[in-house]
């Protein structure tokens, strides 16, 4: 992908995280909280499980509606990530062969079960990740973390490089352009020009944080930055938790699938 | 290389979230207690510097792949190992955010990788010693190149031990230190070679800089390795500790106790009998989050069955087609409910903006 692409989906990435719906005015502390309890459940799931895992398809579909996010969008960017569990994960095919199930006379081995339970985690732990940045914005998340007692200094650099990030991307942008079309093929952009485009980088970098130190100084800067936005817990809050943490305990304890399987089986 | 949540199991990522959180505020008070207010800006924006300079590509020579830079050592070297710490964590928090590179369970695992290596044990341990004094450019080099390539090594490692730990991947161990630790030679290289060459760079045009941000950085003078290492060894004991509590409390054993004292006689047809009454009691009792989740591994249940287990060549084909179509109609359902949600929303918003441009 290109540098203009990337910054462009950075960007609207952003944007849609400033929507307004029913997941984007929950408590971002709720958000946060959610997110993790159902990552942590989904992850829960043994090695070779992957019927247990398909109901939980439910969470990023309901955020995906109810929170009105373009699913193209992050499907691409799910495809986009690069995927460390599917190069690790590929090798359980060829190093565990013994057949696990019988579907239709084609033995089925327990590393193409394994495997395929841990692309089903991938898929479901990256899309809730994006899914909560696309639903809550970013200093929204910074104040949760705030809340949870994540040290300070901490909190004003993640709200520093959000504030910052998009006006340096873009002067990254200006100087990879600029290389861009100096260079034919690899020719020019080898690690030597990198250096020199990074250096100069660097120097406008450290000149930018004397400026903005400067700036801060003079509007009263003491050390610690302050939001002025306050969140309330309300009963939406309070619902939404209970209905999702209810239903991810139901999903994890009731096998959903092989109960519809058996309701199919009958019907059919 | 970015760790996997898909790869972890909750035990090794809650406890990687433990250790990078306890450093996080190990850090920050450290930074605390001496912190010229200077460098809140400039740590913020030199973090924003490491995240834009990620995104630009070079190519590598000799092999016209194309690499980026990881940014921990340019840190270390430039604000010191805790300030470049908390920057690298949070870079590595927007980047899990916005680009999902590995997800929030493996965030915890990655800070680790990437952010405690190079600052507390490459920069303080090989960078420090080597360019002692007034080094000149190919000292740079030479320590910039040694300390990136360890830094890297040493988390590849980590990144092994971190998939071992979970149990997800069937790679051996050997095997797959084979297969990351020479691929992160060569990016150890580069990267190595790329911090040199900004910090000489830096050096030659504005040498100013490096030295007004290591006079007003913390701890630059009375840093003694001494303390830094017993820190490292300290977390490390703990998190280790914390490990081997994780990972011995044995699922079997917890389980064969769990039935000797609710007194369930051994049942053949265990499948559907003690696992849901074990999982119960646990979601009861259990405070950790693995083994308030987990299935035992042992016990068989549904229609999956564990490798290995004596019920496992006994299964009909009928069971993995119902759960064939158990799945397809869940996630039939779930497509529906979610495209009808959507179908409602669209026509209110489309009623509440009528006479207006619909998009």
């Amino acid at each position: 992908m290109t540098f203009d692409k990337e910054y462009f989906n950075l960007g609207y990435l952003d944007m849609l995280s400033y929507k307004d719906s029913v997941i984007h005015r929950l408590d971002p502390r709720i958000k946060v909280l959610v997110t993790f309890i159902f990552i942590v459940t989904v992850v829960s799931f043994g090695k070779y499980e992957v019927y247990g895992l398909v109901p939980f398809f439910l969470f990023p579909a309901m955020l995906f509606s109810l929170g009105d996010i373009p699913v193209m969008f992050i499907m691409k960017k799910v495809l986009l990530v690069s995927s460390f569990a599917f190069f690790i994960g590929i090798f359980n095919p060829l190093l565990d062969r013994q057949p696990m199930y019988l579907f239709y006379g084609v033995a089925v081995s327990g590393g193409w079960v394994s495997f395929l339970s841990i692309m089903l985690k991938f898929f479901l732990t990256i899309t809730s990740a994006l899914l909560l940045i696309a639903t809550t914005s970013f200093p929204g998340i910074c104040y949760a973390l705030q809340k949870f007692g994540i040290p300070d200094i901490f909190i004003s650099q993640l709200l520093f490089i959000y504030r910052y990030l998009f006006v340096l991307v873009e002067e990254a942008m200006k100087v990879v352009r600029a290389r861009d079309m100096r260079s034919f093929g690899n020719r020019g952009r080898g690690v030597k020009a990198f250096i020199a485009l990074l250096g100069t980088l660097f120097l406008r970098t450290v000149e930018r944080a004397e400026r903005i130190y400067r700036a801060m100084l003079s509007r009263g800067f003491s050390g610690r930055l302050h939001t002025t936005r306050q969140y309330r817990f309300t009963s939406a809050d309070a619902l939404f938790l209970a209905i999702t943490v209810a239903v991810l305990y139901l999903l994890r304890v009731h096998d959903v699938v092989g109960s519809m399987g058996r309701l199919s089986m009958r019907v059919f | 290389m970015h760790m996997a949540d898909a790869l972890l199991s909750p035990a090794v990522g809650a406890t990687f979230w433990a250790g990078t959180l306890g450093t996080i505020a190990f850090c920050s008070k450290k930074l605390k207690e001496n912190l010229d207010e200077k460098m809140i800006p400039l740590m913020g924006v030199l973090g924003a510097f490491i995240f834009a300079a990620q995104m630009i590509n070079f190519t590598i020579p000799g092999t016209g792949a194309s690499g980026h830079l990881g940014g921990g050592m340019i840190l270390a070297i430039i604000l010191g190992p805790y300030a470049a710490f908390i920057v690298m964590a949070s870079v590595l928090t927007v980047q899990a955010l916005f680009f999902a590179d590995g997800g929030l369970l493996a965030l915890g695992c990655n800070i680790w990788n990437l952010g405690i290596y190079p600052c507390f044990i490459a920069y303080p341990l090989i960078y420090k010693p080597l360019t002692k004094g007034a080094a000149g450019p190919t000292r740079i080099v030479l320590a910039s190149i040694i300390s990136g390539v360890i830094a890297l090594q040493v988390g590849a490692i980590s990144v092994v031990i971190e998939t071992m730990l979970s149990g997800r991947s069937e790679l051996p161990f050997s095997t797959f230190v084979l297969l990351m630790q020479p691929v992160h030679l060569a990016i150890g290289l580069v990267e190595g070679s790329v911090t040199a060459g900004v910090i000489n760079f830096v050096k030659a045009a504005r040498p100013e800089i490096l030295d007004s941000v290591s006079s007003t950085r913390p701890l630059s003078a009375e840093i003694s390795i001494r303390k830094v290492f017993t820190g490292v060894l300290v977390v490390a004991l703990l998190t280790g500790g914390m490990l081997s509590w994780f990972a011995s409390a044995n699922p079997d054993g917890l389980e064969w106790s769990i039935e000797k004292i609710f007194g369930k006689p051994e049942l053949p047809e265990q499948k559907r009998g003690i696992a849901p009454v074990w999982k119960k009691i646990q979601e009861k009792t259990a405070f950790l989050p693995d083994y308030g989740f987990k299935k035992p591994e042992g016990a068989p249940e549904g229609s999956e069955g564990g490798k290995g287990e004596p019920s496992w060549p006994a299964i009909e084909p009928g069971t993995s087609l119902s759960g064939f179509l158990g799945s397809a109609l869940v996630l039939g359902l779930i497509f529906l409910l979610g495209f009808a949600i959507r179908v409602v929303r669209k026509n209110k918003t489309a009623e509440k903006m009528t006479g207006h441009d619909i998009r």
